[in-house]
């Protein structure tokens, strides 16, 4: 039979046009220039110098882990190193009493949230002292897609108990492939629960680039088929990320329901401290380009123009940082080592008969 | 005391719970409105709103990590996963993160679920829907694994598996939902969450069951009896821990044990059960353990059910080769 007839539908148009419409949010380029001058103006200069301060506090965090790591002193470590201006940009705007969902390379968030980088150096030995924070948080996620279904049964419980808190959870590009995924943001929409979602794309799962890891040009759009509102912004502009990451706290909070956010980062290191070595998987040239995206040497630009910072006050800060830094690994140096008694009752809250006769055991050994 | 279906006995224990917490919530598919696809929820959100009992979307990890979250915020989440083939959706929900979310926080803090979820064979259902996958489940450290054989202990375990603050898979036998009636009581009673119990008395041999095939060994002790033969039935009725306890006492008396399950003998509860007798009281025993389990193949298509789920046949069968070693 001869066609005749029109197509109903244009598919090349459609997906030409995904996701066309996601422009990132800047405030600051990479030269230090203010590229938007009414959100510029929300902030004063006490908060410019704090968040100046942030930035050269996680880059000094994460050059004195690395020393640590080298000298053997860490366990599982993922540098952060070039991913400032998301994570502390973003984490900023979260109050105390909102609840934190990290993954494994958001050691930082958390110290910020209200753990002590003692428990972060903790966590990363493989010591259960690391996870007894004070923080509203959970410890960082391995299984990089399980906060975020877990987030959005927190959300639902801050909900159901009117707290005004939001859920706020961190995943990277790699953690939007996984499953767990879409069911978190699809359960935090159906039950229009205060949760904010970030993705901080840094461009790469281990060595697998972001390009491949999806057809989808951007990862804001992931949360669209979900009817959760997303934006993507600048996550080298750490002021551009703490706007953002407000607006959706206050979105979220007043009960509009969840908000998701993709951070245009770049993991300037390697994934891990464990032997991880990008030049297997990526050139200097294309790492070069981000690098003059660097989200310290921006803030440096646009606060010295302003005379607000300047390098020996840099200098002495990082100083600082780094000898609390030290302290705070001699602290973890004097935590006792766990015991397997400690772990079997850590199981069940009352030990089942078969437990109970492994922590005599064990008890008896630790007692010699 | 009324008479009351296995299925109509979880409803009423389901009932108390949340008449008497309102932290406590059930949630899952269809669980609302239409109160379950087996209406083991039925009327319950009516009686307690839709804030307490509700519908949630068709992903089972999402479920879990509902649950997750909201135990982390304060609530007694009662999840239901609507059959259990559909938890492999969610096994990182519940191995990786519910199970161990205690052990992470060093006791710090608890995660009081309940995961409700129909299995087992016998009803024709589609595929993925009957499996018995408590060979699973009951190598989870942090999960307490129970399943009732009976109305009574359906609604005293369920009681008691809400309550308790640690997460519990409380498996619910499809096959027993409506084919088991009982009287119990009824006000609030809970039946202890790692308590064996011996459901038959006798000295000449000890049948270890669950679920379903705690009813199948009760019929095979019923002929046995006929021909003098005294048989005792024990309801491990908790797959997780085992109470070896109740199995060793009873061992000691009979000197003879089969060990019955309707899952595939591979690796599970009956090969558990076995190696603590062997461990720890191999010299009561006058005989080698006899198991009874299904094939070691995967669950089958409706229509074969009957030819491999272990039965009264086969319960017999091994039981006479044990009493005539």
């Amino acid at each position: 039979m001869a066609n005749k007839g029109k197509n109903a539908v244009d598919f090349a148009a459609i997906k030409a046009d995904l996701g066309s419409d996601f422009k990132p949010v800047q405030i600051l380029d990479n030269d230090g220039n203010v590229v938007d001058s009414e959100l510029m103006a929300n902030f004063s200069d006490d908060q410019l110098v704090d968040f100046m301060k942030k930035i050269v506090w996680e880059r000094a965090l994460h050059e004195q882990t690395m020393n640590f790591s080298r000298q053997g002193r860490l366990g599982f470590y993922a540098p952060t190193y070039g991913e400032e201006a998301s994570e502390m940009g973003t984490v900023s705007a979260f109050k105390e009493n909102d609840f934190l969902l990290p993954a494994y390379r958001d050691l930082p968030q958390l110290i910020q949230h209200g753990a002590t980088v003692t428990e972060g150096y903790l966590w990363s030995r493989g010591h259960v002292k690391g996870n007894q924070f004070k923080a509203r948080a959970l410890m960082p996620q391995i299984i990089i897609g399980a906060q975020m279904v877990e987030t959005a049964g927190v959300a639902l419980g801050l909900k159901k108990n009117g707290e005004d808190a939001v859920a706020f959870s961190y995943t990277g590009d790699g953690g939007t492939s996984q499953g767990d995924t879409y069911e978190g943001m699809n359960f935090a929409g159906a039950f229009q629960a205060p949760a904010v979602f970030i993705i901080q794309n840094n461009g790469f799962a281990i060595s697998v680039p972001r390009r491949k890891q999806t057809a989808a040009t951007t990862l804001a759009q992931k949360a669209v088929a979900s009817g959760i509102p997303s934006i993507q912004v600048d996550g080298m502009d750490v002021l551009a990320c703490y706007q953002v990451a407000k607006e959706a706290r206050e979105f979220a909070v007043a009960g509009n329901g969840p908000v998701m956010i993709e951070t245009l980062t770049y993991r300037f290191g390697a994934h891990s401290s464990a032997g991880d070595d990008p030049s297997r998987y990526r050139t200097k040239e294309e790492e070069k380009p981000w690098f003059d995206h660097d989200p310290l040497i921006r803030m440096r630009k646009y606060l010295t123009g302003k005379g607000l910072w300047d390098q020996e006050t840099e200098d002495k800060y990082v100083e600082e940082c780094k000898a609390s830094f030290k302290d705070a690994i001699k602290e973890a140096d004097n935590v006792e080592p766990e015991k397997v008694s400690d772990m079997l009752k850590n199981t069940f809250e009352v030990p089942t008969p078969d437990i109970a006769k492994q922590i005599t055991e064990f008890e008896a050994k630790e007692s010699k | 005391m009324t008479k009351k279906s296995y299925i109509q006995a979880i409803t009423d224990g389901l009932d108390i719970a949340l008449g008497e917490d309102s932290k406590t919530l059930i949630f899952g598919e269809d669980v609302g409105k239409n109160g379950g696809v087996f209406r083991t929820t039925q009327g319950l959100q009516d009686k307690y709103g839709e804030d307490r009992v509700f519908d949630t979307p068709l992903a089972e990890s999402g479920i879990l990590g509902l649950s997750i979250g909201l135990g982390l915020t304060g609530w007694r989440p009662i999840p239901e996963i609507q059959f259990m083939g559909f938890t492999f959706e969610a096994i990182d929900s519940v191995a990786g993160q519910m199970a161990r979310t205690r052990f992470r926080f060093g006791g710090q803090k608890n995660l009081p679920i309940t995961i409700r979820t129909p299995f087992g064979g016998g009803t024709h259902t589609a595929e993925m829907h009957a499996d018995n996958l408590e060979n699973f489940f009951t190598g989870i450290p942090g999960l307490r694994v129970v399943t009732p054989s009976n109305p009574y202990d359906a609604k005293g375990l369920v009681i008691s598996a809400i309550e308790n603050n640690d997460p519990v898979l409380f498996m619910e036998n499809l096959k027993l939902y409506r084919s088991m009636k009982d009287d119990i009581p009824d006000e609030k009673y809970t039946v202890p969450l790692d308590k064996a119990k011996v459901v038959r008395e006798g000295t000449d041999l000890t049948i270890v069951a669950y679920s379903a095939e705690v009813n199948e060994s009760l019929k095979v002790a019923d002929k046995l009896a006929k021909e003098n033969v005294s048989v005792e039935v024990v309801d491990l009725r908790s797959l997780s821990p085992i109470d070896t306890d109740t199995i060793f006492a009873s061992v000691e008396k009979t000197h003879k044990v089969v060990v019955v399950q309707e899952a595939q003998k591979m690796a599970g509860v009956g090969a558990h059960v076995a190696s603590e007798i062997s461990e720890h009281a191999i010299m009561s025993l006058d005989a080698p353990i006899g198991r009874v389990a299904a094939p070691n193949s995967v669950y089958p298509f409706a229509q074969a059910e009957n030819v491999w789920i272990p039965g009264v046949d086969e319960i017999e069968a091994k039981a006479r080769e044990i009493l005539d070693y």
